[in-house]
């Protein structure tokens, strides 16, 4: 496990591939830069291509504690970045109360201290671990959220700080190490991407699909591997509502060696399309006669290339 | 890598004074003897006249970023900018040619952008060119506008048709929005004045502080507690906030809604600047993103820049053709968070409603309420019979008039229901079916 930040783009990439992610050397370019640089990443794509999985894998191969923030619409200082712990504090007043505590400004600085500060995944973010290193801060889904937490987000994003009225200022001491994801259910402001580098995570093509494969679910066969990614790059040429990503396509890999296949059969293909079409209307759409013609063409393709 | 001499250019405008400040000072320093940042800040230069928002700051990233990577391959040096420059998706393909072009010879893309874009020089000089506006001609001649007012004043009932006498050529050609006279928009003004959607607000997942009892706030309490030393704890209490939906509009513009289609853009103009979250879309034979061109204060500018963007003005109409690229690209970027979607058009569908029935179910599922205006529907005897309003019929909550005051009135009111369930507001319609 090396805990050192990578030191080149070859690097980056070594370090991808020893937490077994298949990445392209543009991936590795923008991390490395982000790394280097100490700013966040911010991927957008589709979904099931990856994004959040290298925050994942970053947290894996150096070492460094994840620390992970899911938005949804709604999502406010209390549950993201901290909250003060209300009854313990009453507690607290009651106490002093009792105790004839006469001083309100002590009271009020006691109150208001560490000790009844529930910190949350932002502010966790700020601080080092044991061994004195910045955590990894996944921001999944930044699209689900609505625009005033955007906005919330600017100061941590740029300063790695955040502001407490009770208490003041906390900044970390290292900035952690932050990606950002969406999957671009509505467009994040330009103010948040020009404080990250950017980065559009695509689908990737059959060579790295089967790359993927091959790390991913190694006990699938090769000759299967290949009738698989080659099926599912047809469909990704489809005129489908939502394409399948490579989350699908591992998935639908370990469905068909649970099922002992070794070859794609058009009944097969019928009965596991669930595991990677997520629509009904898709579905309708390339069951039958379509995902039995898909085949046909995939498999004399191959036979073509030997 | 070429190297080019052109430090006249570096020393142009103003913006690029930026760099002669200290940190820029610092980094020429660093690059002193070598091309390399000049050519960087001339590559952002050119992606900002392409339109990409390239500041002063991207640049000084830009120059970090290559720093940091150093230039031993291409490949790296390409996505190494490409990571500072590119922004959104559709960005790429901008920066991939531009580099491309750049990285050969800086000098050519220059040379091209000036034998493409002869008049883009000083603005000063641009406006000296184009000729005065028709508004202000009539605005300078005062005895032409007392007539109009006495005109107006005549009509004391202005309805929107009246205001609309399209000609024939209109249909046909490509619309000139300078041509729309005064009296025309003082018309508008006024009608669109009352054009507006207070569409029923949802609550949210915030909240803010009520003076009712309600959800006591324990941070307010405890603060109000310190003040008073924790002798009293006074209760304080909070509320959910409200907020408007998410508005995204759908207009049809083709040959057929003629008639219709500048006071619906004047409309589209009001609602985009009464609130946020609207997102506007025209379509006739494909689909334009108008969102943020109507987002311009200033009206005549906002329809101008609409008037510069769509090509099919007047045109045919393929709704189904318009509703698939809608719901491939932007229905999951412009329908989340509960929207209340508007589709406006006819219906008149030149495929004859060929796959609109399946576009139509996907985006009556996508939103929170699909209300349809059309302007047909002003006539007492209005039948579902075109193939392409029957196509559409099933799959909306709500379907209204859209063609005078009187309905867009109604329409307000209408928005503002509470309904409890979906397609309510259909009643005879569907039946008709």
């Amino acid at each position: 496990m090396s805990e050192k930040l990578p030191g080149s783009i070859d690097d980056t990439m070594d370090l991808l591939s020893e937490g077994r992610y298949v990445a392209d050397r543009s991936l590795a370019t923008a991390l490395y830069l982000a790394l280097k640089l100490g700013r966040p990443l911010f991927l957008e794509g589709e979904a099931g291509v990856g994004k959040t999985e290298i925050a994942k894998v970053l947290s894996e191969t150096l070492g460094r504690k994840l620390i992970r923030l899911q938005c949804y619409e709604g999502l406010d200082v209390s549950s993201a970045v901290y909250e003060w712990n209300y009854s313990r504090q009453m507690i607290d007043i009651r106490i002093a109360e009792a105790a004839g505590e006469e001083d309100r400004d002590r009271l009020e600085e006691d109150v208001f201290s560490d000790r009844f500060l529930i910190k949350r995944p932002l502010l966790q973010a700020l601080e080092l671990d044991i061994n004195g290193n910045p955590p990894v801060l996944l921001i999944d889904e930044l699209d689900r959220t609505d625009e005033p937490f955007e906005a919330f987000l600017l100061e941590i994003l740029s300063d790695f700080q955040v502001t407490i009225p009770e208490t003041g200022t906390v900044k970390a001491e290292k900035p952690p190490i932050v990606i950002v994801t969406s999957n671009r259910t509505r467009e994040i402001h330009d103010a948040i991407k020009r404080r990250c580098f950017y980065y559009w995570v695509d689908y990737p093509d059959s060579a790295r699909e089967l790359e993927i494969l091959a790390v991913k679910a190694p006990d699938a066969d090769k000759e299967l591997s290949r009738q698989i990614v080659a099926f599912v790059q047809r469909l990704r040429s489809m005129d489908l509502f939502k394409l399948p990503g490579v989350a699908e396509t591992i998935d639908w890999t370990n469905a068909l060696v649970q099922l002992d296949k070794i070859d794609l059969d058009p009944q097969t293909v019928n009965d596991t399309l669930g595991t990677l079409l997520k629509y009904q209307d898709d579905i309708e759409k390339v069951k039958g006669s379509e995902a039995a013609n898909l085949l046909e063409q995939v498999k004399a393709d191959l036979a073509a290339r030997g | 890598m070429a190297a080019p001499e052109d430090s006249d250019n570096l020393n142009g405008t103003g913006q690029d004074a930026a760099f002669e400040t200290t940190p820029g000072m610092q980094l020429l320093d660093q690059f002193e003897g070598s091309k390399l940042l000049p050519n960087i800040m001339h590559f952002g230069r050119i992606l900002r006249s392409t339109g990409m928002p390239v500041g002063p700051g991207k640049i000084l990233d830009a120059v970090s970023a290559v720093e940091a990577v150093g230039i031993t391959s291409r490949r790296d040096f390409y996505w190494s900018l490409h990571a500072v420059f590119v922004n959104r998706r559709d960005q790429h393909e901008i920066f991939d040619q531009a580099f491309h072009i750049f990285w050969r010879d800086p000098r050519l893309l220059e040379r091209m952008l000036g034998i493409l874009m002869p008049e883009i020089p000083g603005e000063e000089q641009g406006e000296q060119q184009e000729p005065p506006s028709r508004r202000i001609m009539e605005a300078m001649s005062p005895k032409e506008q007392e007539g109009q007012q006495e005109q107006e004043e005549k009509e004391p009932e202005v309805e929107v048709e009246a205001t609309l006498t399209a000609s024939a050529n209109e249909l046909l050609q490509k619309m000139d929005f300078e041509d729309m006279s005064a009296e025309e928009i003082t018309a508008a003004k006024a009608a669109i004045s009352r054009m507006r959607l207070s569409i029923d607000e949802i609550p949210m997942r915030r909240f803010q502080r009520s003076h009712r009892i309600n959800r006591i706030d324990m941070r307010a309490t405890l603060r109000a507690a310190m003040r008073s030393g924790g002798a009293l704890i006074p209760l304080q209490y909070r509320r959910r906030r409200k907020q408007t939906p998410p508005l995204v509009i759908l207009c049809d513009i083709s040959g057929s809604m003629g008639r219709y289609t500048r006071m619906l853009l004047h409309f589209m103009h009001a609602i985009t600047n009464d609130r946020d979250r609207v997102h506007t879309f025209l379509f006739g034979t494909r689909l334009t993103n108008v969102t943020r061109h109507l987002r311009q204060k200033d009206v005549d500018v906002a329809l101008e820049c609409c008037n510069d963007m769509v090509e099919d003005w007047s045109g045919g109409t393929r709704i189904g053709e318009s509703l698939k690229d809608f719901n491939r690209f932007w229905g999951r970027r412009v329908l989340g968070q509960g929207a209340v979607m508007i589709l406006i058009s006819d219906g008149l569908d030149r495929d004859a409603g060929r796959g609109l029935e399946v576009e139509m179910d996907r985006l009556h599922k996508s939103c929170r309420r699909l209300v349809w205006l059309n302007p047909l529907l002003r006539f007492d005897g209005f039948e579902p019979k075109s193939q392409g309003i029957r196509a559409i019929l099933p799959y909306v909550d709500e379907f209204r008039p859209v063609h005078n005051l009187e309905s867009l009135t109604e329409l307000v009111e209408a928005l503002n229901r509470q309904l409890s369930r979906r397609q309510e507001g259909m009643g005879e319609w569907l039946q008709a079916m």
